[in-house]
């Protein structure tokens, strides 16, 4: 017994000392081999008298058990140390620049027409488009605005034509037209587009965006316009509290019409939208006129409703601080870097028009 | 429309203060443009202190004197005066302003060499004194003034209307005071019976000639004999002066005058110079006439004219003519009060490119009913100011005007604008406008006024009472949220989805004209004609486009030039095919300039070329919902790109229309261009072309199958020609096996050292897996001959060993 305990501290200082894997494992060799100092402590059970040998059995099992449990101990010791010396040498610095992401960017005005599609898509809208070059008839004539008619120079038109019979549309009024001439009514439209006037300086560009809207049904009324363009306006710009004047005007494809003022302030230099005492005009509106929907084949006495038109460069430009109209069509690529929305903002009712 | 409270209340009795008077316009729709003192030539005198006065280089008596007028810098004057010191507060007087003394007006000049801008003013040249001697001594006490006005000017406050085109009746002042009594401001004054003494003939022939498209319909005019022209009295001068323009002399600031109260045009003539009678009549092509604004006319057939027997005095209703002109000498006149059609005004306005106040008015629509106002009203202040005999009215008319009438259901009220309002209000609101009322249970039968031209039938009644009662008095009703059909269809749905997955590939969507420069537009034409543009904003954007490349690579260039150097940037829009509405395509163009690394310490610096083109387009193709594999190369594409380095891509082997093109731009536009980059690609796809996919994505999944088998790779290198192109490769072996051959991918290429000339070598990965067992060697020994055998067969290449 004295021997093998003797065996057991001797070996046990010795792994205890300093190792590599190599040595650990000759110490295991030295001791567990074939003819390893414990392997022959084994051999000897069969010499040793039957009294003594269950004893002498277990007390070499225990200290078999625990010398190898050291050596295995010992060993995943020395790994780690290895694994960890060498990740310490693979050490890199991560202070350097990641690798290039390429981030596109989506145009403040087609951010907004998303905005808008949201919005009125809730209030059961759809959307619908009409060509950019247009059409006299369409663009005036059928909007109960004739030829000589001093309305026509509101509008500085682009022509294709000598005759003045092709032009670039000067509103996205004519989408009404196309829409009731090759429908039947209820229309519950919108028509966000590109639209042209031959106007250029700071606050006028020679193309600009409007949105149309158009609701026809038979008792659709001045109160259910207000009522939309209120949720609208409210929603487009985030607000709870909303400053509304409706302003009598004129435009001849509506009647009665109205011109729409919010009011804002100018806190810090930024401008808040449904506060404060100050108008800004920011949309036109009214009940189609009843020549209008005869021109579109509607019966004016069996049906009714209202149209407006909004500038969708002017609402971006308020909601997101934008000052320079001109800027949103001159590429500038810091302007659209600085201005511009990830593409995956994508505006939606349930997760909010914007974060 | 421009006129002062004081003129108003001429016509208004009203104790309403300005504030409210001003907001009572805009509800009822005569919107305020802006109410400011009226400006006053005096308000360009500004206090100013000479900072800094330094000898004139080139001029002994002269100085240069640096000027605080209290902005930000200062400002630079040559002056002559002996007193011009460093330190001296005077007057500064800017570029524009008009010296009291001459009334000469200032303007930016070199004075030996050295610029001025504007003048430091003597107390002589101010009408102080007579003092010329030096400029103005101001005394300590303006240094806080500086950059104030310097005289106290006192002028009325004005109002500036923005009238909408259907209310001529507010071109006098008289019809806004109506409106305001009409919405309870106050209440309408009566026009004074004149007591005017008419007793001598109005001898001078008057004539309106029936003819077609005869533009005059009624004539008035009265005789005003041995008048004594002269300079306006100073209340005329004042109102005049108030509205911004400038006083010329009596008879002239009483026609003006009349006009602006009433609406009411009229013209005066020097009956003297009127050779015998008046004609009204239709100008005949290439008569001639010097109108007042000093420049002579050329007239066209069927404009309408005054003239007298000597040939043509003026336009109707729009401008007088030199020949026949008041001046401060005549002693007879011939006042005019006429109504001339609106249609007729405004083309032949059109035509001579000629706008007046009258002009204004009469295509708007004048009263017709008013030409005796106006002759009493003008007649007795021209008596009262001139003197002189007025003589009886003659009024020529071509036929009875007849008064407009219309029936008005009082329900169509509620029913257009969603609330009620009493009948008893109705009347009252119609009557204060001026409708003549009978009443016929719930219709009303309604005589519209004469200076209403834009009332025609019952929904413009409607309009009046609502603006009147005020529009605040409209519901706001919570909107219904039911829906016709969906928001978006395929095609919107798929432009959409195009936008953001192009934009996340790191492109900025950018939005430019829809017009471009034919001379760019002419690099990416192609078959397409070019649309000019008749009156174009600018030379250089005089035609629509017919690819977005030429707006897009221009915009490139200036952003280059500004010293970016990667720059990717795409535009989703319409171009154009044709000039009819219709003929366009909605397309999207990407163009992309630069390196894909540049500066990175990671990856060796390359350029972008076209195979980033390429993937950008099929990526974008596949998120859109293609199958990749499906999806057919074909190395055609239009001239703009590089012959050798670009692509289509078709949907079909029988489709003619690409979707889509790829490739690099072609060097020739980036040299002619002059484009400063390492490399130039693009992509372009065409949203028409695509074919409506009859699936919603919900029914497009197919049944979800997968194999469990164990799959095997197998690399091959073939030797080939080199025009056979890898597309073709991939092809013959993926029908081999359909069902075997899960994937083909090329992973090197690679011509030159151990490669005939004309040949080159592709190495290609392909995947085997059964969907029924794990294959064997056997089976992978087979498949992998069969490959070989079959690309040898089919393309003539050879395997490498």
């Amino acid at each position: 017994m004295s021997d093998i305990k003797k065996i057991k501290d001797e070996y046990l200082n010795i792994i205890d000392k300093d190792h590599n894997i190599e040595s650990i494992n000759q110490i295991k060799t030295e001791l567990f081999g074939k003819n390893g100092i414990v392997s022959n402590e084994f051999k000897k059970l069969g010499s040793i008298s039957q009294k003594e040998r269950k004893k002498f059995a277990s007390d070499l099992n225990f200290i078999k058990e625990e010398l190898q449990n050291k050596i295995t101990s010992k060993i995943e010791d020395i790994e780690t140390k290895e694994i960890n010396l060498k990740l310490e040498n693979e050490k890199v610095d991560v202070t350097l620049p990641e690798r290039d992401f390429k981030q596109g960017k989506i145009h403040p005005v087609s951010q907004v027409i998303d905005e808008i599609s949201s919005i009125f898509s809730e209030i059961g809208f759809s959307v619908e488009e009409g060509p950019d070059v247009e059409n006299e008839y369409n663009n005036f004539t059928a909007l109960n605005t004739p030829d000589n008619h001093p309305a026509r120079d509101m509008h500085d038109t682009f022509y294709l034509d000598e005759k003045k019979e092709l032009l670039l549309r000067t509103h996205t009024s004519p989408v009404q037209v196309r829409t009731m001439l090759k429908g039947k009514p209820p229309f519950k439209i919108i028509a966000p587009g590109r639209t042209y006037r031959s106007d250029s300086d700071q606050t006028h560009a020679p193309m600009f965006h409007q949105v149309e809207g158009l609701h026809i049904d038979k008792d659709i009324n001045m109160g259910h316009l207000k009522g939309c363009l209120n949720y609208f306006i409210k929603e487009f710009f985030e607000v709870d509290k909303l400053k509304m004047r409706f302003r009598p005007s004129h435009f001849p494809f509506t009647e009665p019409s109205a011109e729409v003022d919010i009011g804002y302030e100018i806190k810090d230099g930024k401008i808040i939208i449904g506060e404060g005492d100050k108008w800004l005009e920011i949309l036109g509106c009214g009940m189609v006129h009843p020549n209008v929907l005869k021109n579109v084949n509607v019966d004016p006495s069996k049906f009714q409703g209202y149209a407006f038109g909004i500038g969708i460069d002017r609402l971006g430009m308020l909601k997101y601080g934008i000052n320079d109209l001109r800027a949103f069509f001159e590429t500038d690529y810091r302007w659209l870097s600085h201005f511009g929305f990830d593409p995956l903002d994508v505006p939606s009712s349930y997760r909010g028009l914007s974060r | 429309m421009k006129f002062t409270i004081d003129w108003l209340k001429q016509h208004l009795d009203t104790d309403l203060n300005d504030k409210e008077i001003i907001n009572n316009l805009t509800n009822v729709g005569l919107e305020v443009e802006s109410f400011e003192n009226a400006h006053s030539e005096l308000d360009d005198f500004i206090v100013a202190k000479i900072i800094n006065a330094q000898q004139h280089p080139n001029a002994d008596r002269l100085r240069v004197c640096d000027v605080d007028i209290g902005k930000s810098e200062t400002v630079r004057v040559v002056c002559g005066a002996p007193n011009a010191k460093k330190g001296l507060f005077t007057v500064y007087a800017g570029p524009g302003a008009i010296i009291p003394k001459n009334q000469m007006k200032l303007s930016i000049s070199k004075i030996r060499g050295v610029t001025s801008y504007g003048m430091l003013c003597s107390e002589a040249e101010l009408k102080l004194s007579d003092d010329s001697e030096g400029i103005t001594e101001l005394s300590e006490k303006y240094k806080e003034k500086i950059g104030k006005k310097y005289f106290d000017t006192k002028t009325p406050k004005v109002v500036d209307l923005s009238l909408t085109p259907n209310r001529p009746d507010c071109l006098g002042v008289r019809g806004i005071a109506r409106d305001l009594a009409a919405a309870g401001v106050g209440t309408l004054k009566k026009i004074k019976d004149s007591k005017l003494n008419q007793n001598i003939d109005q001898d001078l022939k008057v004539t309106i000639k029936k003819e077609k498209n005869q533009g005059c319909t009624i004539f008035g005019s009265c005789l005003i004999k041995g008048v004594s022209n002269q300079e306006s009295p100073q209340w005329l001068k004042d109102k005049i002066v108030s509205l911004g323009q400038k006083p010329i002399s009596a008879i002239v600031d009483i026609t003006n005058y009349v006009m602006i109260d009433l609406n009411r045009p009229l013209h005066a003539y020097d009956a003297d110079k009127v050779s015998k009678e008046i004609i009204v009549r239709n100008s005949k092509k290439g008569e001639t006439f010097e109108a007042l604004d000093n420049k002579k006319y050329s007239l066209d057939d069927d404009m309408c004219v005054i003239s007298d027997q000597s040939g043509v005095l003026g336009l109707g209703g729009i401008i007088g003519g030199t020949r026949s002109g008041t001046e401060l000498e005549t002693k007879n006149i011939l006042l005019e009060s006429a109504y001339f059609l609106p249609r007729s005004i405004r083309k032949t306005s059109k035509i001579l490119n000629i706008d007046t106040d009258a002009k204004f008015r009469f295509e708007r629509g004048i009263d017709p009913k008013s030409i005796e106002a106006g002759l009493i009203k003008a007649a007795s202040l021209i008596k009262e100011v001139c003197g002189g005999e007025v003589s009886k009215f003659d009024i020529q008319r071509l036929e009875k005007e007849k008064t407009n009438k219309v029936k008005f259901k009082i329900s169509l009220f509620k029913k257009i604008t969603g609330f009620k309002i009493e009948k008893k209000e109705i009347i009252k609101i119609i009557t204060n406008l001026g409708f003549k009322i009978n009443e016929n249970n719930e219709n009303l039968d309604l005589e519209i006024p004469s200076w209403r031209p834009d009332i025609k039938q019952p929904i413009d009644i409607v309009e009046e009472i609502v603006r009147i009662k005020g529009y605040e008095h409209i519901q706001t009703l919570i909107p219904e949220k039911s829906r016709l059909k969906p928001t978006l269809n395929k095609q919107q749905k798929l432009f959409h989805f195009l936008q953001r997955s192009v934009a996340s590939k790191g492109f900025f969507e950018t939005v430019t004209w829809s017009f471009t420069d034919s001379k760019i537009n002419n690099l990416f034409r192609e078959k397409y004609n070019e649309i000019k543009i008749v009156n174009p904003i600018s030379s250089d954007l005089n035609v629509l486009r017919n690819s977005i490349f030429p707006n897009l690579i221009f915009y490139l260039k200036k952003n280059i030039d500004r010293g970016f150097k990667d720059l990717s940037f795409f535009e989703i829009g319409p171009v154009f095919s044709g000039t009819k509405p219709g003929e366009q395509l909605t397309v999207i163009g990407a163009l992309q300039a630069g390196k894909y690394f540049r500066l990175n310490w990671q990856e060796t610096e390359r350029n972008v070329d076209v195979f980033d083109a390429k993937r950008d387009t099929v990526q974008t193709l596949v998120e859109a919902g293609f199958s990749k594999n499906k999806l057919i190369i074909k190395a055609q594409s239009p001239s703009y790109y590089h012959p050798g380095k670009s692509g289509s891509v078709f949907l079909s082997n029988e489709e003619d229309k690409p979707i889509a093109f790829f490739g690099e731009i072609h060097p020739n536009i980036v040299k002619k261009l002059d484009i400063k980059t390492d490399a130039l690609i693009g992509f372009e796809i065409y949203l028409d072309f695509f074919k409506e996919t009859k699936k919603k994505l919900k029914d497009q999944k197919s049944q979800f199958e997968y194999s469990d088998y164990q799959k095997s790779e197998r690399d091959f290198a073939f030797v080939i020609d080199k025009k056979i192109k890898a597309q073709d490769l991939i092809d013959i072996i993926v029908s081999i096996d359909k069902d075997l051959i899960k994937n083909v991918k090329v992973f090197d290429v690679y011509e030159g050292e151990n490669i005939p000339k004309d040949k080159k070598s592709i190495a290609l990965n392909v995947t085997v897996q059964s969907s029924e067992k794990t294959l064997n060697e056997k089976d992978l020994e087979k498949i992998n001959n069969l490959i070989i055998s079959t690309v040898e067969s089919k393309s003539g290449a050879k395997i490498r060993s």
